[in-house]
């Protein structure tokens, strides 16, 4: 994507294992550029913590390198690296104050005292913690004790920071403040900052650009709109946002559209051709809820009927649960506009434009 | 609407005081638990708060001798001292009557009582009595007490003795504290030194305290990385790793003991390697045992899981990522053990140091097999008085010494690093 004398950040056929039988990350290519937000994002076991923690220094890469600013760090011990890092629970000292717990970076680099009162006070005004330099981490809130990590994290003005799921610990609505809170001191720093974590709209709210892990393999690269709009295959379209899926097989190809047969003799569908080569493939189509209109006809094709299980009245939508193509956890979203009458058991007309079709791997 | 809840007294929805409702809800509860706490306290009062007062009260017990006594005593507190040499016709009297009349056991403890303060009290009462008997038998009471007393045993003339008695007129008595600490009285009642060959205790005190203070470093030198070990090694080991550290609780204290003669006699396995080795020649073997090295070696190895299981505790809580957090935050490792790690092992330090100390300045068996001389601890006296000299005062005074420096030590452990920041689990 980008080259190198652009990447800030640059993994290069990186394999990692811990055991010698099974590799966690495999051959990992990855270009950060410098100010970028970047968002390693997947289930557990995916090796987006281990990738982290190998550019942390932390875990050894078992083949391939890692170059920052162009050069390779392998060898350099973490505590030369330069890089802060947000941990999962935290890791604040307990026995020290918050001052002291920022202090703690600047004074291991013999930073003289009153820059490093400045700095650690000009750290704590960033996260809004002002007045709490000397108290107890254990004295602070879930989220306080987020904020003086994070403030810790930047003190010392590393030249990346990650953050390792910093805010799975915090409640809902605490999370999604954090998220804008640190979304602007990004904006605000222009720092490069790695982050990991699981849940997909926490990557969605804070990224430029998210690497999707799984079993190891970026899956895909991209900026959250191309990811949820455009996904590369079906684990992505699976991951990200809801997604309704409908099996069959490739009959024709057209460009960059193709025809699908599906399964049990359904009918026919038309989609984008993404991620399936040839005529008799198996693919697996991928339709996202909001792009199904219902009670209109299609002019071109994909006109289905379905049979509602299930509605939920979910306030701004009502979310129904159809069967449709032998598929019963068909989801269509229908706009809470007053005129939607139908009952569970009502048949509906569905359809949908091949352009949002995706026709993908199996 | 704040001031209301702060002034006036609340009540509840049926009009009754808040305060009082409270009470009377939670008036089962407590009593519930007091009576569930009931058996302990019972048991803590009758099998330790009860013996240590007891200790404490026979530390300075002197009750015997006075009740023994009685009318000697009193007559003799009325004795000028300054005015006549020796005490007046009364106090012989007493004495004459009391050692005639008295009941012949309690007579006898009280001379063993008296030979504390001065030896040869008790020969010469008994030379006294058997006259006194005599007399008595024949019905002959003397006219002149003094003159008969004097001619039975002529020690009588001797003020020294008189003065003596002086320390034995009180109901309580410090001596046993002094003779504790080496010391006793003169012939004018003043505190003074032992003789040079009679002094034991002091020396011994500070041995106690010494081998005492070391072993707790050894085992703080020794147990640290074992605990750090346990805390952080993958589970099936840390598994095998405890049971090596608990495997001594299972084995008895005296096989331990034994075994550690075994090892450590000159004729025993590690000299024996030692010879082997070529590293001491056989004339040359280590004296490892019956002195000072046997009783810190076999001390520090049967005390060191109290160490270790206080700090693994501490340690085991201590999250792994703290290391890591301060690494990359630029520490080196060796900075971000002593600025991070360390400090906060210092609950499980604590813990298993006074833990350790106070077992260790107390330890009888181990010091009284392995010792052997001069590697005897304080608890070797105490048992000595216990058992052979029945000197029960002395021993009182030895524990109550004990006791004491226990406190002294936890005072000041507080005073410098806080009772709160010990933590067992």
């Amino acid at each position: 994507m980008n080259d190198t004398s652009q990447s800030f950040v640059k993994f290069e056929k990186i394999d990692k294992s811990y055991d010698g039988e099974v590799l966690v990350v495999k051959n990992l290519n990855l270009d950060i550029a410098k100010g970028e937000f970047v968002t390693m994002l997947g289930p557990s076991g995916s090796g987006k913590t281990t990738t982290l923690m190998m550019l942390a220094g932390f875990e050894t890469p078992t083949n391939g390198e890692i170059f920052l600013d162009t050069k390779p760090i392998s060898k350099i011990p973490p505590y030369e690296r330069e890089i802060g890092m947000v941990f999962q629970n935290y890791a604040l000292f307990p026995h020290m104050t918050v001052e002291e717990n920022l202090s703690f970076p600047l004074e291991v680099r013999k930073i003289s005292k009153p820059e490093t009162k400045e700095k650690v006070q000009k750290a704590l005004d960033m996260v809004e913690l002002g007045n709490f330099g000397t108290r107890f981490p254990a004295q602070l809130s879930g989220g306080q004790q987020q904020r003086v990590a994070l403030a810790r994290a930047l003190v010392f003005e590393p030249r990346l920071v990650l953050m390792d799921e910093p805010l799975g610990a915090l409640d809902k609505n605490l999370r999604e403040q954090m998220q804008y809170e640190i979304k602007h001191i990004h904006d605000r720093i222009g720092i490069t900052v790695v982050y990991v974590t699981h849940d997909q709209s926490e990557a969605l709210t804070m990224s430029n650009r998210i690497a999707v892990f799984n079993d190891g393999v970026v899956q895909q690269l991209s900026t959250p709109d191309i990811l949820y709009e455009k996904p590369e295959n079906s684990f992505v379209a699976k991951f990200i946002g809801e997604n309704n899926t409908l099996n069959g097989m490739v009959t024709d190809i057209n460009g960059e559209t193709c025809t699908v047969e599906l399964d049990n003799g359904f009918g026919k569908v038309k989609a984008l051709k993404i991620n399936v080569n040839e005529k008799g493939d198996k693919t697996q189509l991928s339709i996202r809820p909001e792009r199904v209109t219902i009670d209109s006809t299609n002019p071109e094709a994909n006109n289905f009927e379905g049979k509602i299980l299930e509605l939920i009245y979910l306030g701004d939508h009502i979310r129904a649960r159809l069967n449709v193509c032998g598929n019963n956890e068909f989801i269509v979203k229908v706009p809470n506009e007053g005129s939607f009458s139908h009952k569970e058991g009502d048949l509906l007309n569905l359809s949908w434009n091949p352009d949002d079709v995706r026709a993908l791997d199996i | 609407m704040e001031d209301c809840i702060s002034t006036s007294a609340l009540l509840t929805t049926d009009g009754v005081p808040l305060k009082q409702s409270l009470k009377k809800a939670e008036r089962k509860n407590k009593l519930r638990a007091f009576l569930l706490v009931f058996p302990l306290l019972l048991f803590i009062i009758v099998t330790f708060v009860m013996p240590i007062g007891d200790m404490l009260f026979r530390s300075v017990d002197d009750s015997q001798i006075n009740g023994v006594f009685s009318n000697t005593f009193n007559e003799y507190k009325k004795w000028d001292k300054e005015k006549d040499v020796l005490p007046p016709e009364e106090v012989y009297k007493a004495l004459f009557e009391e050692l005639a009349y008295g009941e012949k056991i309690q007579i006898g403890r009280a001379l063993t009582r008296m030979n504390y303060s001065k030896s040869g009290w008790k020969s010469l009462i008994k030379t006294t009595s058997r006259e006194i008997k005599k007399a008595v038998k024949k019905d002959e009471l003397p006219n002149n007490y003094k003159e008969f007393l004097i001619s039975a045993n002529d020690k009588w003339a001797d003020p020294t003795f008189w003065y003596a008695m002086g320390q034995m007129v009180n109901n309580t008595t410090p001596i046993y504290y002094w003779n504790a600490l080496d010391r006793t009285y003169d012939q004018d009642q003043n505190v003074v030194m032992q003789d040079e060959k009679r002094r034991i205790y002091i020396k011994t005190w500070i041995k106690t305290l010494k081998i005492s203070v070391y072993v707790t470093i050894f085992c703080l030198i020794l147990g640290f990385p074992v605990a750090h070990l346990l805390a952080n090694l993958p589970l099936r080991y840390s598994n095998l790793l405890m049971i090596f550290v608990l495997l001594p609780f299972w084995t008895s204290l005296l096989v331990r003991t034994t075994a550690w003669i075994v090892m450590l006699q000159q004729n025993g396995v590690i000299n024996g390697i030692l010879v082997w080795l070529g590293i001491l020649s056989d004339d040359g073997r280590l004296q490892l045992v019956y002195n000072e090295t046997g009783t810190l070696i076999a001390m520090t190895q049967i005390l060191l899981p109290f160490m270790i299981l206080p700090l693994y505790s501490v340690m085991r809580v201590i999250p792994k990522s703290h290391m890591r957090a301060a690494q990359n935050l630029g520490a080196k490792p060796a900075t971000a053990f002593w600025r991070v790690y360390l400090p906060q092992t210092i609950p499980g330090m604590s813990a298993g140091g006074l833990l350790v100390f106070v077992l260790a300045i107390g330890y009888f068996i181990t010091p009284e097999l392995v010792g052997g001389k001069d590697g005897k601890l304080i608890g070797h006296w105490i048992a000595y008085h216990l058992k052979t000299t029945l000197n029960w005062g002395l021993c009182a005074a030895l524990g109550a010494i004990l006791l004491g420096v226990m406190l002294i030590f936890y005072w000041l452990y507080n005073k410098i690093v806080g009772i709160d920041n010990i933590k067992l689990g």
